[in-house]
């Protein structure tokens, strides 16, 4: 009853080619398939945001694609945020102004504001919040990730807001 | 040298591996041969179970196991009450897996395992359960009338009574010059951590060994009655925590799936995981809050309470789990809140309904009795025509009245005694920082359409707890590393970090020298869990203990290896000095480089490591004010939050950092409780609110700024740290300073929730219809 087909795709710049279920959800692909767990599941339908990743450039839900829809595609997820051990500065914004507590949700808020501060990349607090209104965490009551995203925004995106 | 690390806001050492997608949450844990459970749950609220036939599931390929109550047979277990064990509770206690009659809509039917989470969930379509529908009832009024049964063979759906009395309360009832009587509703709602439940569990058959990860909030207790169920010793049962996303009272409680799965490997021999989903969470795991309060209050015409008379009903759902009748019974405990109330009387009644169990949810009872009376006092307030924060402040009990002894107000053999506080003090400095007097004048109608209103609460919440203790124990290795492993759990707060300042002051170490292990019960025998904002009260100080201990043995050992009096000596940030003398500090990695042969010495007794617990018969009590200014929109009934303020004494900070974090995030927790989260029932008993698109949670746009001022003014006496927890005065609160600035705002008087749009809607109409001019 099972259809396989092969995915290939490139995932924080590795290149994979993978025999996956056609119904497997690129969130449990990326997880269970090539073991990258930073990105979490919260609801499974799409609404809290846990799982998202940037898929070329674009923030998105990993929990509402099948891996199969990212055949050919340049996907990064939280563990390709980094450089090494130079954390990026988003990251660094993050423990900097306790932004998380469990955690759980701190992926898909990286990479949110991730995609979200190439597009913009000096935000007031107010596009910021606007920004992660589709993210959900339980924990922080959400300031202190929009001041770390605002205290991390000029390193990210380099030019001073007009 | 001076206390350094405590009071300091120091960045947690969670956080790297957190941010970097290298936490290690139960589900990211793979085990080889590992097999997936799913759980067939109730479609209906009530029915008995005619049949169930598996044969169609157990030959689907990749299916390993499909097992129902049968298979279970004499090992079938029911879910223990741990706490508040009213009599009468333990006649409606949950079993693993339904018992001939499902009671809830999700209530767990059978279990699936297969090779793949995909696999075990086709399974359960195939697994045919023949039905017979029974009449349910949703309402604890209807319930109270025994029409319908619950639990047929028990006669009566009023589980348990438990009586609070204080004083004479009929007695000044019958001499006050006032008296009102109201009755208040809180909704049902839950805690929904971003993480649901999860369970890996490994029976090693060669071993005879259970291994559990995902065990959360309370492993030792579990890891008891799950050894207990499976007739397994309980020094072979090892239960790991790993990562927790969020707790919040719900995560780590005992539910049948935590007996389901061990039982799943113990029965197959090989690992089995189960991951719930969120819908299942909404279904299964515990509700909170609904409670329902008649209440009454007596006082003289200038405003002096006399009396408070409460009769209480908590919607307990199908059936009765972990917290016994916790909810209610908190309801009661601080009713009275920060008060001089002499005469109080509570009557607690435990209801059952066709619904998921209830359990507890941040600052559980505590926020349902806070809105009572908070509101009751802004209504008396408006009767007898005197100024709300007056007739707080007349009432307030005050600083040379603490310790202040409310009585028995919770089926515990111990009073409830507010402990320390300046109450008049938070009130001041909450009012002055909210600019209250300004935003009163910015009340009423506005010029952007909408109503605008402000509201207060005072709240005390008890912190801490009376369960008996929690553990450390401190081990110097190599290079004078002390590691620190601790009895108790972790559910997102950042315990690696506030104890290792703990222990660093107390010890005379650095920080960066300390590593702090926990959530395992292979490090500590005993433990208890992670509650009632008790890790920093029970943990903190057995860390704090545990330390001096420690100290008191390296001194010993470094006055034998420099020949000197160990009174004469001092560890201070990792080095052994001599205060007052020439002598070379000698750094605690030599001492340990020359003590390697010996650390153990003839009589055999350790002598750099230390273990002990911190006991305690106090609670300790926190307090404060939160201050809420909202506008609502009377065409739509949308409630804006504009202004929060949530002011705390939490008797000493620990890590401000960590403590603000906590304050902000429950009282945004606490607002979106109070405005967007609720779980409908409808037709028939099924929950309507089961995905993140019907249950709402708030989100970054739906919520403020929050304020908050954390004090410092009132130490508990009844700890050496002089600490209280830090967890749930942001949300204690919410409902009754949301609840006040509504009723101000519209010129009503809100005596439920939530307060959502359809709502406010529903009591504009009626008040329009009512009358022509609102009440205030």
């Amino acid at each position: 009853m099972s259809t396989k087909s092969i995915l290939n795709l490139t995932v924080n710049g590795k290149a994979y080619e993978k025999l996956v279920e056609v119904r497997m959800t690129l969130a449990d692909f990326l997880r269970n398939e090539l073991d990258l767990t930073g990105t979490h599941l919260g609801c499974e339908h799409g609404v809290c945001g846990a799982c998202t990743v940037i898929m070329n450039g674009e923030a998105v839900r990993s929990c509402l694609l099948l891996a199969v829809q990212a055949e050919g595609a340049t996907l990064e997820t939280v563990e390709g945020l980094a450089d090494g051990d130079q954390l990026h500065p988003l990251q660094a914004a993050f423990q900097d102004r306790h932004a998380l507590q469990c955690g759980f949700c701190t992926p898909g808020f990286l990479m949110t504001a991730s995609a979200f501060l190439k597009e913009n990349p000096s935000p007031n607090d107010a596009e910021i919040r606007e920004a992660i209104s589709g993210n959900i965490c339980r924990c922080t009551g959400y300031q202190p990730i929009i001041e770390a995203i605002a205290q991390a925004a000029p390193e990210v995106g380099g030019t001073d807001k007009d | 040298m001076a206390e350094s690390y405590i009071g300091a806001p120091i960045r947690r050492r969670e956080d790297v591996r957190f941010i970097t997608g290298a936490g290690t949450y139960v589900d990211d844990i793979k085990l080889p041969h590992m097999v997936h459970a799913a759980i067939l749950r109730s479609p209906h609220a009530h029915a008995r179970i005619l049949n169930i036939d598996t044969k169609r599931a157990e030959a689907l390929p990749g299916v390993v196991s499909v097992f129902t109550l049968k298979d279970i047979g004499e090992l079938d277990a029911t879910v223990p009450i741990r706490m508040y064990k009213i009599p009468g509770l333990d006649k409606y206690l949950q079993p693993s897996l339904a018992r001939d009659v499902v009671r809830y809509v999700g209530e767990p039917v059978a279990v699936a395992v297969a090779e793949s989470r995909y696999l075990a969930e086709d399974a359960l379509d195939a697994i045919d359960v023949d039905y017979e529908v029974l009449q349910e009832v949703m309402d604890v009024r209807e319930a109270l009338e025994d029409k319908v049964l619950v639990h047929e063979d028990n006669g009566t759906n009023l589980a348990g009574v438990h009586h609070v009395n204080i004083g004479d309360a009929d007695k000044a009832f019958e001499e006050a010059d006032y008296t009102r009587r109201e009755e208040f509703r809180v909704h049902r709602f839950t805690g929904n951590p971003m993480e649901t439940r999860g369970i890996l569990a490994h029976f090693d058959r060669g071993k005879g060994e259970l291994r559990v990860y995902g065990a959360t909030k309370l492993p030792h207790l579990n890891r008891q009655t799950i050894a207990a169920f499976l007739q397994l010793p309980e020094h072979k049962c090892h239960f790991e925590e790993n990562d927790v996303g969020g707790g919040f009272g719900i995560r780590g409680e005992l539910y049948p799936e935590d007996f389901l799965i061990p039982f799943a490997t113990v029965r197959l021999g090989v690992p089995v995981k189960w991951i719930e989903d969120r819908r299942e969470h909404l279904l299964a795991a515990n509700h909170s809050r609904q409670v329902t309060c008649e209440l009454e209050i007596a006082a003289r015409k200038d405003g002096t309470l006399l009396a408070v008379r409460a009769q209480i009903f908590g919607d307990m759902g199908a059936y009765v789990r972990t917290h016994g009748g916790l909810v209610p019974c908190s309801t009661a405990a601080l009713l009275t809140g920060p008060y001089r109330i002499p005469n109080y009387e509570a009557r607690i009644h435990c209801i059952m309904t066709n619904k998921t169990g209830m359990g507890t949810l941040r600052a559980p009872g505590r926020v349902e009795s806070c809105f009572y009376r908070e509101r009751m006092l802004d209504m008396m307030a408006r009767d007898l025509d005197l100024d709300p924060v007056e007739l707080r402040r007349k009432n307030l009990v005050k600083p040379e009245e603490i310790p202040y002894e409310i009585g028995f107000t919770r089926p515990s053999k111990h009073p409830t005694i507010l402990d320390s506080g300046d109450y008049p003090s938070a009130l001041r400095q909450a009012l002055e920082r909210f600019d209250y007097d300004e935003m009163l004048g910015r009340q009423g109608l506005r010029e952007d359409g909408r109503y605008h209103g402000v509201g207060l609460s005072y709240f005390v919440k008890n912190t801490g707890g009376l369960e008996p203790y929690e553990g450390a124990r401190m081990v110097v290795g190599e290079g004078g590393g002390v590691t620190v492993f601790l009895s108790i759990a972790q559910l997102g707060q950042g315990h690696e970090t506030a104890m290792a300042q703990i222990c660093a002051d107390a010890l005379g170490v650095p920080m960066d020298a300390i590593s702090v292990f926990h959530g395992n019960t292979d490090l500590s025998p005993f433990g208890w869990g992670t509650f009632a904002s008790r890790g920093t009260v029970m943990a903190g100080n057995a860390v704090h203990i545990t330390a001096l201990q420690l100290k008191d043995k390296i001194l010993a050992a470094a006055a034998r290896h420099l020949d000197a009096d160990a009174a004469s000596l001092s560890l201070e940030d990792g080095n052994i000095v001599q205060p007052g003398t020439e002598a070379p500090a000698l750094p605690l990695g030599e001492l340990v480089a020359h003590m390697r042969e010996s650390i153990i010495p003839e009589q055999g007794v350790p002598e750099l490591e230390a273990t002990a617990y911190y006991n305690s018969d106090n609670i300790t009590h926190t307090y404060g004010v939160h201050l809420a200014q909202v506008a609502v929109d009377p065409e739509t009934g949308m409630l804006e939050v504009l202004k929060y303020l949530v002011v705390e004494d939490v008797g000493r900070m620990v890590n401000p950092l960590m403590v603000h974090g906590q304050t902000v995030g429950a009282a945004v927790q606490g607002i979106g409780g109070v405005v967007l989260e609720e779980l409908v029932y409808g037709e028939g008993g099924q929950l309507l609110t089961t995905t993140f698109l019907d249950y709402l949670l708030p989100t970054s746009t739906d919520v403020p700024p929050i304020d908050d001022l954390v004090l410092e003014e009132a130490p508990s006496p009844y700890n050496p740290l002089g600490v209280k927890g830090a967890g749930e005065g942001g949300i204690v609160g919410t409902a009754g300073a949301l609840g006040n600035a509504v009723s101000n705002a519209l010129g009503i008087e809100v005596k439920d929730l939530p307060l959502s749009p359809d709502r406010i809607r529903a009591w504009l109409r009626a008040r329009n219809d009512g009358s022509s001019t609102p009440p205030l």
